[in-house]
């Protein structure tokens, strides 16, 4: 049984993050040195290429994020990508039935690294309302996942916040992630690799 | 000249006799049941004869009565006449130990994906269909998910806590 953890120490965005403030370095009159992975870090956090993987409501959300309103674009996420062998960030957003299971494991197969999950509403997350015999409880049955959002479905708000925690992700974690003995692990105990 | 409910009703009582019974018309539609091994034979009959027509199947199914000992299992066949367009609904009753119909496929092609949904759900065995198997659910499915025996919810979900719904 999973422990019953509630939200009692919600982390406050910081605005700084989000505005891209530079790494830490050296400045002078026409130059600046950092750390080559502190650059690449910020390289690919803003310029995240999504795949969105839509099956219903929350892609409806997804798509009024994308519009000029919320303006995902204004993340570096411009150029939705529909091929998984190009794409970084694997948006799973509805509910997943069991027959699915297979084909987003393999759209996540597809993906080349590094790779990033994002599990958009409550169906992705948990299998929401739909605890029944042929819907998939939660994406995290078939692949790993980086960042939950919850709601059903989640505002456009609450996406545009998990993908900047995903960015955050992109940004401060090991450029080499996919060598750290951490993740060969996770992807093991999926069965992958 | 439009066909009625008794004509239809008429009609099924001189050709089979005992073998149709328990007719009704609940919201003005004929129903009736069937012995289960006439089944083919009585939807023959309704396509064919020249005053009923009812060559057009709008669905096919199946309903678990499981307190119903013995006749558990109930196959439900809705038929349109669309010249006349007058629907019937019959129901032929099985044991749901030996779930065994015959197909209705030779006599229309959509009775196809039909079978196999009302096979996937109920696990009724249709004698004769060409591919019997899963449709709509995952083949690796053990079950026939729509039997009353079986629990709605999906039994490996783990975070349906009684702690989160102030009941623990």
């Amino acid at each position: 049984m999973r422990p019953v953890r509630f939200n009692i120490n919600a982390k406050t965005a910081n605005i700084a993050d989000a505005i891209g403030a530079p790494p830490p370095g050296f400045a002078g009159e026409g130059f600046f040195t950092s750390k080559m992975s502190d650059v690449v870090g910020l390289a690919r956090a803003n310029s995240m290429w999504p795949l969105p993987f839509a099956t219903s409501c929350c892609g409806i959300e997804f798509m009024a994020t994308m519009a000029s309103h919320y303006d995902l674009a204004r993340f570096g996420a411009e150029r939705v990508g529909f091929s998984p062998r190009q794409c970084d960030l694997l948006m799973v957003m509805g509910t997943i039935a069991k027959k699915m299971g297979p084909v987003l494991r393999q759209v996540y197969l597809q993906m080349a690294e590094p790779r990033w999950v994002m599990a958009v509403g409550a169906c992705a997350s948990s299998g929401g309302i739909f605890d029944t015999y042929s819907v998939l409880q939660g994406i995290d049955q078939v692949i790993p996942v980086d960042v939950y959002v919850p709601g059903c479905p989640p505002r456009p708000e609450a996406i545009i916040d998990g993908f900047m925690r995903i960015q955050d992700l992109v940004g401060q974690e090991s450029i080499r992630r996919r060598n750290g003995e951490q993740y060969k692990a996770l992807l093991n105990s999926y069965g992958i690799e | 000249m439009a066909i009625t409910n008794s004509y239809i009703q008429e009609k099924l009582i001189e050709k089979f006799g005992e073998g149709v019974a328990n007719f009704g018309e609940p919201y003005g539609m004929l129903t009736f049941e069937a012995q289960k091994d006439l089944n083919l034979k009585i939807l023959q009959f309704l396509y064919n004869e020249p005053t009923l027509q009812f060559q057009f199947m709008t669905d096919l199914t199946a309903v678990h009565y499981p307190n119903q000992v013995g006749r558990e299992l109930a196959v439900v066949y809705h038929l349109h006449n669309l010249v006349e367009n007058v629907r019937i609904r019959f129901k032929v009753f099985t044991d749901i130990n030996t779930p065994d119909i015959f197909t209705a496929t030779k006599l229309f092609e959509a009775a196809n994906w039909m079978e196999r949904e009302t096979y996937d759900f109920f696990g009724i065995n249709f004698v004769g269909h060409p591919n019997l198997k899963r449709v709509l659910n995952v083949d690796e499915m053990d079950y026939f998910p729509l039997r009353k025996e079986f629990p709605l919810e999906d039994q490996t979900r783990i975070d349906k806590d009684d702690e989160m719904f102030g009941r623990g």
